[in-house]
């Protein structure tokens, strides 16, 4: 009486390559969000290499060249003290994506593992977590943020750490709810009267099956994560001139964006292009972890 | 009981569809000098005020046996069976494996009791984790448990699968990939895979097509001759516990209302509730369909049970003392037990209306709870 | 078979693409008879039932072939007309009680609503919902519960209620005791025969529990991958199959044995 599967496989002797191309064919959202996050990082890392004026990142200033509109020899212009904005811009990725990123990742670190223990205790150990959480939640982030930056020495490093504080108590009310939901699923009851030990119970069921939305948040996180940070530069709090974060362009270009539009333009299509392709990318790995709508094996 | 004898009426109920082939499964056992395999003690659990289980002993014995838990929503049978696997806190009265206490079984004692106990759940769409291989599922288990070295592990997930009528390719698919009837037999090899000797089944059919229910059933008989099983079947429908339990227990509300041989129950059981059970489950037989006692409203709410016996606002024989004085488990034949004071009359084959008495429009009680069972 | 049938139903065809899910030639459910379409999941009697009440296409799927109610033809009708027929001269009630009503609304408001929905004045509905609700034997007083209030059961009978509120003579049943308890189940069966002895209601009954089939109606119709491969009197089909699939069908049915 034994029973052969009924459905036809996906090809389980199809070469890696064959694959991987497949399931990224399948996936659009992952394979353009892939690779402009990609491009990103691979213009962070040869930015230096490929800029024809690295001088203009740092400490160059070109009294001669100010506000020049852009052209052949200047493809973003200059800013208000002359130097190129397209060096300037491409330098840019590796500062503001990479603040998002460190932030992101405290905040994970932070507010996951709390999430899941508030979610999968449960009792009073819920009830401790989310009241902390809600403290947090309770002050406007960017005041918060604020007065932290406020009480450390301005630099990217402060800003990093502010909006960090700032961000993990979103994810621990995210991830907890979701992991409350699955521990109340009857896969999870047959884990626990199979004696599986709660580690294991909790880095193999629970997690997996409540990360997503947290993966979703954090791509939709990057733009903002930027966005908080120029705020904070623009106060004075955070990145210093002539650091070439993007927020801090953008912020300083401001009162020049008549008639000189191109300082805020260049950086903010940056900051746009980076929040995109991070979004896309995030739907993208949604899509991939979802075993029913993956088509890798 | 002047209900029953159509249904035996030119029928050779043993010819071929009897698992047992018409052996008599006690005979030759002598179940007296036996310890019980599971003994469950005056066990009670109550979740905030409500009484889900409220007294109820049972005795479950080594394989192959199999105990039959009768009952509708809120009769309190998967939360028994749940209490079985350590999976909810009990508030009194005791269970004992091979006769020691699991209550107070802690850490890794705890662990190894859940390699002679084992449970199959109801619902196959959700007892598997859609986010892991069907092989992955198994494997953990006998990982978790050390069944056998881990180059084996393989080897007894294709086993364990081929046990359960599945081919072993099964293990490269997900959940999502099977039928409801394929997922049930994957809850079922992995809970085999740490060769339990007793095996809680909730309701592992309801959720289930006719002939895949029947497929489920047939191989719950196998791997009890296989295996020498032992079996608690938790279930709603009598139909499912005729041809594979020796014994049943008919729970109402929490309390047993009766319990003994199966075949006694099914022929001349003592209780009302029994027999309105019994009348209920749809039959084909066509050419003695006979009238179905139908019972007005519904089972009551656990937080608010009725006075003295618990069944009596529903039950059609129904006096002055039903309402004021609870029954008490009594004997009523050999290995028979009942609780009902009107057992007598119900043996003695007293009328029950087969239609509503002028239709008793059904009032709003305290409001219904969920299910509790 | 004498008048004019109900519903009828010829050459149906539903399919996704290219795909036939259901391929009906003939099936027609006369006046005041209890038809039963048993069959698995996957042998498209629901795709049936959604084809019948026009809601196909609401899933992706296709429809051709002929649909008639007392006669007019249903196929094709635009959705604002066959918005008429629904619920007023057709029903349904489905297997889940408990997610076919929306939470937030009270049980009663929305028999009500649907009554005016249909025409009727505000007096006149809440006196038609509570004559319905007393004729499932469910009390008015019900009517204020939210569904998270009632059982299963209640609930299925508040389903039924609606349909009778709103005169329906012809009800499609989809598995509707399938989650129901055993009891609780003998109870709407029961139900739905004392509505078509009184009001005369034509019922299709659908299951894929021949037991409960055999229980309820006059007809079989047995299907199976989107074909009917017999239809017939019950007492003739169930005790006597002419197809092997209903035989089995029939043998999977758990036997109660109950002699030494």
């Amino acid at each position: 009486m034994i029973e052969a599967p009924t459905i036809t496989p996906p090809d389980a002797a199809m070469p890696r390559g064959k694959a991987l191309r497949r399931g990224l064919a399948a996936n659009p959202l992952l394979t353009v969000g892939g690779a402009l996050v990609l491009l990103i990082v691979f213009v962070a890392i040869v930015a230096p290499l490929i800029v024809p004026f690295p001088g203009d990142a740092g400490t160059a200033t070109h009294p001669f060249e100010v506000l020049k509109a852009p052209s052949a020899a200047h493809w973003f212009g200059t800013d208000n003290v002359g130097r190129d904005l397209f060096s300037r811009v491409l330098f840019g990725a590796r500062v503001s994506p990479v603040i998002a990123m460190i932030v992101l990742v405290i905040a994970c670190l932070v507010g996951v593992p709390l999430g899941v223990a508030a979610g999968f205790l449960g009792g009073w150990v819920d009830e401790l977590i989310m009241r902390v959480t809600d403290v947090f939640l309770a002050f406007p982030p960017l005041l918060l943020a604020l007065a932290l930056a406020a009480v450390l020495p301005a630099s990217l490093t402060s800003v990093t750490i502010a909006i960090a504080a700032v961000w993990w108590p979103w994810y621990v009310r995210l991830i907890r709810g979701q992991a409350a939901s699955v521990t109340g699923r009857p896969y999870v009851e047959a884990c626990r009267a199979l004696g599986l030990s709660r580690m294991r119970i909790i880095f193999r069921h629970i997690l997996p099956n409540s990360i997503t939305p947290v993966l979703v948040q954090v791509s939709l996180d990057v733009g903002g994560v930027i966005l908080t940070a120029s705020a904070l530069s623009f106060l004075g709090l955070g990145a210093q001139d002539p650091v070439p974060d993007w927020g801090l362009m953008v912020s300083s270009g401001q009162s020049y964006f008549t008639p000189d539009w191109w300082m805020v333009t260049f950086p903010g299509l940056a900051i746009l292009l980076t929040a995109f392709a991070f979004n896309l990318l995030g739907d993208g790995l949604r899509d991939l972890l979802d075993p029913k709508r993956s088509l890798l094996p | 009981m002047t209900a029953e004898p159509e249904l035996t009426a030119g029928r050779d109920l043993t010819a071929g569809r009897d698992l047992t082939a018409g052996r008599d499964l006690t005979a030759g056992r002598d179940l007296t000098g036996t310890p019980p395999l599971l003994q469950i003690s005056n066990l009670t659990v109550r979740f905030g005020p409500v009484r889900a289980v409220d007294g109820v002993s049972l005795d479950v014995a080594a394989g192959p046996f199999g105990l039959g838990l009768v009952g509708e929503s809120g009769s309190g049978k998967s939360t028994i069976g749940r209490a079985i696997l350590r999976l909810v806190r009990t508030s009194g009265g005791s269970i004992k494996f091979a006769g020691e206490d699991i209550g107070s079984l802690r850490g890794a004692a705890l662990k190894a009791y859940r390699r002679h106990a084992q449970i199959v759940f109801q619902d196959p769409d959700n007892s598997l984790d859609p986010r892991m291989l069907i092989g992955a599922t198994i494997a953990e288990v006998l990982r978790a448990h050390h069944v056998v070295p881990r180059t084996a592990i393989t080897e007894r997930v294709a086993a364990l699968l081929a046990e359960a009528g599945l081919d072993p390719a099964f293990a490269q698919r997900y959940p999502h990939q099977l039928s409801g009837g394929q997922r049930q037999r994957v809850a079922i090899a992995r809970a085999l895979g740490v060769q339990p000797r007793l095996l809680v089944l909730d309701e592992p059919t309801s959720a289930l097509d006719v002939r895949t229910q029947a497929h489920i059933l047939k191989l719950v008989a196998r791997l009890r001759s296989e295996h020498k099983l032992s079996y608690l079947l938790i279930t709603h429908n009598f139909g499912v516990v005729s041809e594979l339990c020796e014994q049943t227990a008919v729970l109402y509300l929490g309390k047993i209302a009766e319990i003994g041989d199966t075949k006694v129950l099914l022929r001349a059981a003592a209780h009302p509730y029994t027999v309105a059970l019994r009348s209920a489950v749809p039959e084909v037989d066509i050419a003695g369909r006979r009238s179905r006692i139908v019972l007005p409203g519904d089972p009551p709410d656990a937080a608010n049970p009725p006075s003295g016996c618990v069944f009596h606002p529903r039950c059609p024989l129904a006096v002055d003392r039903c309402r004021t004085e609870v029954p008490v488990l009594r004997d009523a034949g050999p290995g028979h037990q009942v609780a009902c004071h009107r057992a007598e009359d119900v043996l003695a084959g007293a009328e029950m209306p087969t239609r509503r008495r002028p239709p008793a429009i059904e009032r709003p009680e305290a409001a219904a709870s969920s299910e509790l069972s | 078979m004498t008048g004019l049938a109900r519903l009828a139903i010829s050459d149906l065809e539903v399919s996704f693409g290219s795909r036939q899910v259901v391929s009906i030639a003939d099936l027609r459910l006369d006046n005041a008879e209890i038809l039963g379409l048993a069959g698995e999941s996957g042998s498209g009697k629901s795709m049936t039932t959604l084809a019948v009440l026009g809601l196909a296409h609401t899933v992706g799927a296709t429809v051709s072939g002929s649909i008639t109610l007392d006669g007019q033809e249903l196929t094709g009708l635009p959705q604002e007309s066959l918005r008429d027929f629904r619920g007023r001269r057709i029903a349904a009630i489905f297997q889940s009680p408990s997610t076919a009503f929306n939470p937030v609304y009270r049980v009663g408001s929305i028999v009500t609503k649907a009554l005016r929905l249909h025409g009727a004045t505000k007096s006149e509905a809440s006196d038609r919902a509570a004559e319905a609700m007393r004729q499932v034997l469910l009390s008015p007083d019900l009517m204020r519960r939210y569904p998270s209030q009632l059982s299963g059961g209640q609930l299925q009978r508040v389903a039924i209620a609606l349909a009778v509120a709103l005169r329906a003579e012809i009800l499609l049943a989809d598995e509707p005791t399938s989650a129901l308890d055993v009891t609780v189940q003998a109870e709407v069966l029961d139900l739905l025969r004392d509505l078509r002895a009184s009001i005369g209601m034509s019922i299709l009954f659908i299951s894929h529990d021949l037991a409960v089939v055999a229980e309820l109606c006059d007809r079989v119709a047995v299907m199976r991958e989107g074909l009917i491969l017999e239809q017939g009197p019950a007492s003739q089909v169930l005790s006597a199959p002419a197809h092997p699939y209903t035989a089995e069908l029939l043998e999977s049915v758990p036997k109660l044995a109950s002699t030494t």
